[in-house]
């Protein structure tokens, strides 16, 4: 098992390797820089700036120094934000989106699980049928339908909820973004364990053991471990992309997650910044994909042989 | 193919989901030849108008903008009576008026030309009638003063074509790339699926958001991205498929007759993973239509004049308060749209799969 997990994150650095150098050369083909203004700079100062933040140099070099910094865990300075490093930016977005998307990610779980197991229990039932519906109507929603009407229903018509902000994380300012995030993915849930747990449930194994009689609760519990497998391999990425923050619900209840200093970083050319998201993005993607795949292994001994 | 087509006529949600789907296609297609307001055509007077049956100008709002026209032409308006399509009033102005400020009338998408009926003291008092025009928005107008209904329904045409052309792009990449890794096997397969492997891992969203803020955002690009992203899961299902196919007789009675390996995988491979692939490119176009609307929504996609469901559902979240509307028409549109094709795609994976027929 540890040499698995081991292997697998060797595996991991030729791929966060790829994202950065991709990433890296990508921005520097794109037209325009961090300095341009709408009114040019000066030449001098124009040259300074780009010294100070070692443009000036040939981007073959700029990558390696970029490289190294990375190493020892540093994402450089923002070029957008003065005085502000990347690593201290994200820092104060990383929060934001981890607890939306953490919460998101548990409401998902909780509700597909639930209607999912449900569903497939019971099979053609009403419950089943309405599972399906739901599921489907979720999956065909985007979030930036949901998140509007959302904010229409809770906000303005029941003046329930606010309609956006952080305001330091006050649980009211969160129903509604862990809302709009979890419904999607709970949809995708829900049918995966829907349909996976019922095929599990007409396999020979679950049949023997319906003839010699175990109970009901038994057969479930046997069946839940291989029913949920296929859960557990899409939870990574699930997981991944809740936790780094939609850039949808974070514009939409104007958060100050990441995936909003992404944006503007782009926007404006903030090379640094804009790696700095994709990198830790990156590395989320990867380490959540891994212990997906750990989970998978414990529940599933044959995976553990595969590379 | 028959048993195919039986199934799918059985099953009722999916005939429904295919008539929606034909629906909205026709209407995009059709549709804005026989709404009666041309897609760009901006009403100025006629800005978010509630969606109904009812034709306007209003009854009642025909007097305030008659005092908004008169007061450009500095005359000032009284005995508003409206009938029969016809609005008749008495224009008064310290100093004669001159007939030519008239053209406002016509000018303003609410009145046709006016006449003059009466002219009272020395030419400072009209009296003046002038056809109401009577002009339908079913759906409503948008923050410009166009007509919501064929906005959305042009829109659907830039939504519909690029799912169906950056499916065709994931479709060729990934089913030329899934062949030839799976056929050629050994070494060669382990370096291509490798590479799949890191792609996937890549934050995807991530880059195309990237590459459309840093090259010009346009319909091309948008396509590009799209379609490059989405090759991946068509790459390691081709692959699959065709790993078996390779052992089966068929092929490796093409194998012995000396056929080269492009004309195998073209005639005896590709044609074999054509059902599993028709359905995961039915599931993969509400994908795509998802993505490009959500690049749109962040103003990243189709850019003005062009529209798509996704820029027109940004446009009505901004207006969320005061034209809800506007977030109403198009959300529902690509609902629909997205609902009907993973329905049927669905419906297909059944159809081809007996083991998964409930019957």
């Amino acid at each position: 098992m540890i040499g698995f997990i081991l292997r697998r994150l060797l595996q991991a650095i030729p791929t966060l390797l790829a994202v950065v150098t991709v990433s890296f050369f990508l921005i520097r083909l794109a037209p325009g820089g961090p300095f341009d203004l709408e009114r040019p700079l000066a030449p001098a100062a124009m040259a300074q700036l780009r010294k100070t933040y070692g443009l000036d140099q040939p981007l073959g070099m700029q990558f390696l120094h970029y490289l190294g910094a990375l190493a020892r865990g540093d994402f450089g300075p923002s070029f957008s934000f003065r005085d502000v490093s990347v690593g201290e930016l994200l820092a104060r977005g990383l929060p934001v989106s981890m607890t939306i998307g953490g919460l998101a990610l548990l409401l998902a779980l909780g509700l597909a699980l639930g209607l999912g197991v449900g569903a497939a229990l019971r099979p053609a039932s009403l419950f089943d049928r309405m599972v399906g519906l739901g599921a489907g109507l979720g999956l065909a929603v985007p979030t930036f339908v949901v998140a509007p009407l959302l904010q229409i229903v809770f906000g303005l018509g029941l003046r329930w909820l606010p309609l956006g902000g952080w305001e330091n994380g006050a649980p009211s300012h969160l129903v509604l973004p862990v809302l709009t995030l979890a419904l999607p993915q709970a949809a995708i849930l829900a049918r995966l364990t829907r349909v996976s747990l019922r095929e599990t449930l007409s396999l020979p194994h679950i049949r023997t053991q319906r003839a010699m009689g175990l109970p009901a609760h038994r057969i479930v519990r046997h069946a839940l471990r291989a029913g949920l497998l296929p859960v557990t391999a899409i939870l990574g990425s699930t997981a991944a992309s809740l936790l780094t923050g939609s850039v949808v619900v974070e514009t939409l209840f104007g958060l100050p997650g990441l995936g909003r200093y992404f944006v503007d970083g782009a926007l404006n050319r903030d090379y640094t910044l804009v790696m700095g998201t994709v990198v830790l993005v990156a590395v989320f993607v990867v380490v959540l994909n891994l212990v997906a795949d750990v989970l998978c292994a414990l529940l599933d001994p044959r995976l553990r042989l595969c590379p | 193919m028959r048993r195919i087509a039986r199934s799918l006529a059985r099953n009722r949600p999916a005939l429904l989901a295919l008539g929606v789907l034909v629906a909205i296609v026709l209407a995009c297609c059709l549709g804005p030849a026989f709404t009666g307001h041309a897609p760009e055509r901006i009403y100025p007077d006629l800005v978010r108008i509630a969606p109904g049956l009812a034709p306007h100008p209003r009854p009642e709002t025909v007097a305030p903008a008659l005092e908004g026209l008169a007061f450009r032409m500095r005359a000032t308006v009284s005995d508003v009576i409206v009938r029969d399509g016809h609005v008749r009033f008495v224009l008064m102005a310290p100093a004669p008026i001159d007939a030519r400020v008239l053209t406002y009338l016509p000018r303003s998408d609410l009145f046709g030309p006016a006449q003059i009926l009466a002219r009272e003291a020395e030419g400072r008092r009209l009296v003046v009638t002038a056809p109401v025009l009577a002009r339908t928005f079913l759906l409503g107008t948008d923050g410009l003063g166009r007509d919501l209904l064929t906005r959305t329904l042009v829109a659907g045409r830039v939504s519909l074509v690029i799912g169906l052309v950056a499916t065709g792009v994931a479709l060729a990449i990934g089913l030329t790339y899934g062949a030839v890794a799976g056929y050629a096997g050994g070494r060669i397969d382990a370096a291509m699926m490798r590479v799949v492997d890191v792609l996937y891992a890549l934050p995807f969203v991530f880059f195309v958001i990237m590459l459309l803020v840093f090259f010009e955002a346009g319909l091309g690009l948008i396509l590009v991205a799209i379609g490059a992203v989405e090759w991946l899961d068509m790459a390691r299902m081709v692959r699959a498929q065709t790993l078996s196919l390779r052992q089966r007789d068929f092929v490796r009675a093409a194998e012995a007759l000396g056929l080269s390996s492009a004309t195998i995988l073209a005639r005896h491979i590709v044609p074999n993973t054509l059902g599993p692939v028709a359905v995961a490119a039915t599931l993969l176009v509400p994908k795509v239509i998802l993505l490009e609307s959500f690049l749109s929504f962040l103003g990243l996609g189709v850019q003005e004049p062009e529209t798509s469901w996704g820029a027109l559902i940004a446009e009505g979240a901004r207006a969320l308060e005061s034209a809800p509307w506007m977030l109403a028409a198009p959300a529902a549109f690509l609902v629909a749209t997205l609902l009907a094709l993973n329905i049927l795609g669905d419906a297909l994976g059944q159809a081809l799969d007996p083991r998964r027929d409930p019957r």
